[in-house]
This record gives C-alpha cells, structure tokens and sequence, in this order.
C-alpha cells in the first residue's frame, strides 16, 4: 500500500526541483537594471491609483461556499461508484437519496439567485 | 527495498518530467503551427526544419529577459506562486500508464510509475492545488488586473472542477475501479466514450474551462484584464505559467485519452508491447489538435454566461448522467 504512494513521492521531489531551477535560471542570467517607472503595476500605460487589491465582489465568496458544499458531496461519489456493482440496488436507492439532497440544495441555491451574475 | 527498484523510480520520474517539459515547449509550437495554417498564415519557420529549434530559441530568450517585481507585491507569495502553479502540472500524470508490461530479456518492465488504487481522486486532488497558484498569484501582485484575472480564474475553475469531478464517476461506476490500469485493460472490450457518452463530452468541456483555454479564457481576456494573473510576471516566472498551462493541456489530455479513448490500447499491442505509449501519445495529440482547433474557431463566451453554463447545465447534467449510469449498471448487471 506504502508502496504504491512512494514514487509519486519520488516524482514530487523531482518535480519541486525543477520548479525551483527554473526561476533560478532566470534569476541568474538576467540583467537587473533598476528604475523606479519598472516596479509600479501596470496598467497599460495609464498612471496606477489607489490600492492595487481592492474589495472584492460578494458574487467570489458565494461561488467558493457554494463550491465547498458540492465538491464534498462529488468526493462521496468515488468510493460508492468503486464498490456500486457489489452492493447493487440498496446502494442504488441510498445514493438516490443522497443526491436527491444535493439536488434540493442545487435548487434551492438557483431559486435565491446564488447562480446569477448580476 | 533494494536500490534498482529506487533507480527504476528516478529513471520514470525524469521521463515524466522530461515528457512533460518537452510536451510543453513542443505544444506551443503544435499550437502557433496549426492556428497559423487555419488562419492561412505560414506561422513560425526560421528556427531550424519546420522551426523545431522555435520553443528552445523562446526558451533561452526568456531566461535573459529581466524579471521584474512590482514595488507593492507581497515579494515571498509573488515568487512562489508560479512555483506552486507549476509542481501539480507536472505531476499529476504520474498515475496514468503508459503501456502494459515490457519484456527485456527476462527482466519485467512496467510502462508505468505507479497504479494506485485511488488514481482518480489523485488526480482530483493534484488538479486543485493549482488552483492556490493562481488566485496567489493575482493576489500578490498588487494590481488590479492581476487580481481580478486572479478572482474569475478562481470561480471558472472551482465551477467547472464539479462537473469534471462527477464526469469521472460515470467511467469508474462503470468499471468498478478507481485505477486507471484496470480502467484502462477493461476497455479492451470497447473504449469507455462508446459507454459514457455524455460524461466524455463533459469532461472535455469542463477541462477545457479548467485550464483556462479558449473559449472559456476569460481569466486572461486580454481586451478587459491585459494578461490577467501573469500580467505583473516577466522572465522565466512568467515561463513558469506558460509551462503550468501547457504542461496541464497535455496531462488533462493524457488522463482524457486513458479514462475515455482507451489509454495506450491499440492496434498490434500484443505483438509489440512497446507501441502502448506511442498509441497514448498519438491520442493526446489528436486532444491538443481539438482543443487548438476550438480556439481557432468560437469566440470567448461573456464571463456570467460562463458560469451559469457551468452551474446550470454542466453540474447537473453531470449529476444527471452519474445516476442514469448507476440505474444501468445496477439492472443489466455492469458490462
């Protein structure tokens, strides 16, 4: 079981090795000559103003609850989907009934206007 | 555990790095290549034969380019940021395998670095992570562009992971594994698209949005956001984006051709055991043809419509499928 996870392990470690040679290349080979115009944010061309991170729109914080609630519902479908064809028709009414609960609060979410982008 | 095995290990994890690498930089040519002959342009043709040498020339141009950092960015989260987007986009294919089991004079070789037996929500879990990338990087970089490019990608992609999510189930309900070796050997009876239809097509589309490819590239709309998340990023760190996008094409293709079209299945595998990745490869590039030749075709869609189009047809269609699929396994008795 440990075994199956250890090159992945593997693989991680390479990978994290060449995400951080990378950068370092470009840090390495390229010129720094400083001015202070370089380092303002840009914004194509026009003078910046204010704060560059601002309030954010409420529509964000509702799309990311909305997210969680059914990305942990989606996650239960894995483990029933692999063992579905042993257990049969039981699951089948078990998991019928669970998402007929996701499809409540789908609805439910639809008809408070969480969906729309207005 | 001997040293070999370990040494087996390393040697697969630097093909994968090195195909993934390479696949990035060989994409971008594939890509400006086709959009050139479906636009009637000639495209790139200097760097060497059919300009092969062109992503090595862009690679080395970009590491001698000056990296720039704004004066506000949160300097720490502004550098790793393409760092964390990067490390999943290479790993993530680390459980698809590339072909069955290779005989080299009596010593067993596995096309394969690892078959888990959770592959699927491997992957589920590896693509989510470079989500942080992403948002970090638009948030960090202390401009207003960046940090709403940074918010839509965000939304796009935890939208559109749903249905992708569930677009998966339908082929594991089918074959009763989460492994992509057994899903994979079940379709010797029939690649899984001809089974699951529907959640292939929801696949396609949800990945296509999840890697924030056209028409669904709204994060980096270039009229409204300049370049969206990346615009502050200069130098090998915007290289570092470029690569995660790329190098995410190609693995969301590579796990799309495994689950759907049969993985490294093909014809005169049993005769020749090592055409198992050249039949795999061939199947992602005929993926990145259809996502380059989407680009080329339809229009960016306008970012509300985007999301309702995730949240009101996608998920439940998905969710529709996964319980018409288990109605069907359940009362014929699985395939």
């Amino acid at each position: 079981m440990v075994n199956e996870f250890l090159p992945i392990g593997v693989l991680i470690i390479l990978a994290v090795a060449l995400a951080i040679v990378v950068p370092t290349l470009g840090y390495l080979f390229g010129p720094r000559r400083y001015v202070p115009a370089k380092s303002r944010p840009y914004e194509s061309g026009m003078t910046p103003f204010g704060p560059g991170t601002r309030r954010v729109s409420v529509r964000y914080y509702m799309i990311a609850v909305l997210f969680i609630l059914f990305d942990v519902e989606v996650v239960f479908f894995l483990p029933w989907a692999v063992v579905f064809k042993e257990l049969g028709v039981p699951a089948l009414i078990e998991m019928g009934l669970f998402a007929l609960v996701v499809v409540v609060g789908l609805v439910y979410a639809w008809k408070k206007g969480a969906l729309e982008w207005e | 555990m001997e040293p070999g095995v370990i040494l087996e290990w390393v040697i697969k994890s630097v093909v994968i790095l090195i195909s993934m690498t390479a696949g990035f930089a060989y994409t971008t040519w594939y890509e400006r290549k086709v959009l050139a002959k479906m636009q009637v342009r000639i495209g790139p043709n200097r760097a060497g034969p059919f300009a092969l040498l062109q992503p090595v020339a862009d690679g080395i141009k970009l590491i001698f380019k000056e990296e720039l950092v704004p004066a506000e960015a949160d300097k720490l989260i502004f550098n790793l940021a393409p760092v964390i987007t990067v490390i999943p986009a290479l790993i993530v294919t680390a459980v698809v395998p590339w072909g069955g089991v290779l005989d080299i004079n009596g010593f067993k070789l596995s096309l394969a670095l690892t078959d888990t037996n959770l592959a699927i929500l491997y992957i589920m879990t590896v693509t989510s992570i470079s989500v942080y990338g992403i948002t970090l990087a638009g948030w960090s970089s202390n401009n207003k562009y960046a940090m709403l490019g940074g918010l839509r990608a965000t939304a796009q992609m935890i939208s559109y992971e749903l249905a992708l999510g569930l677009s998966l189930v339908g082929p594991v309900l089918v074959a009763g594994t989460m492994s992509l070796g057994k899903i994979v050997e079940m379709q010797q009876g029939g690649w899984f698209i001809l089974f699951q239809p529907v959640a292939a097509i929801i696949y396609f589309i949800a990945i296509i949005a999840e890697v924030n490819r056209a028409p669904f590239d709204m994060p980096e709309a270039e009229q409204e956001l300049t370049a969206g998340y990346h615009t502050e990023y200069s130098g090998m760190k915007f290289a570092l984006f470029f690569m995660a996008e790329y190098a995410k094409m190609v693995a969301v293709s590579m796990i799309g051709a495994t689950v759907f079209l049969g993985g490294y299945l093909g014809p005169f595998l049993d005769i020749a055991p090592w055409l198992g990745p050249v039949w795999l490869w061939v199947k992602v590039a005929v993926l990145l043809f259809v996502f380059i030749w989407i680009r080329a075709t339809s229009p960016r869609i306008r970012y509300d419509r985007l999301m309702a189009f995730g949240w009101k047809i996608l998920f439940p269609l998905a969710l529709a499928n996964v319980l018409v699929t288990a109605v069907v396994v359940a009362f014929m008795g699985g395939k």
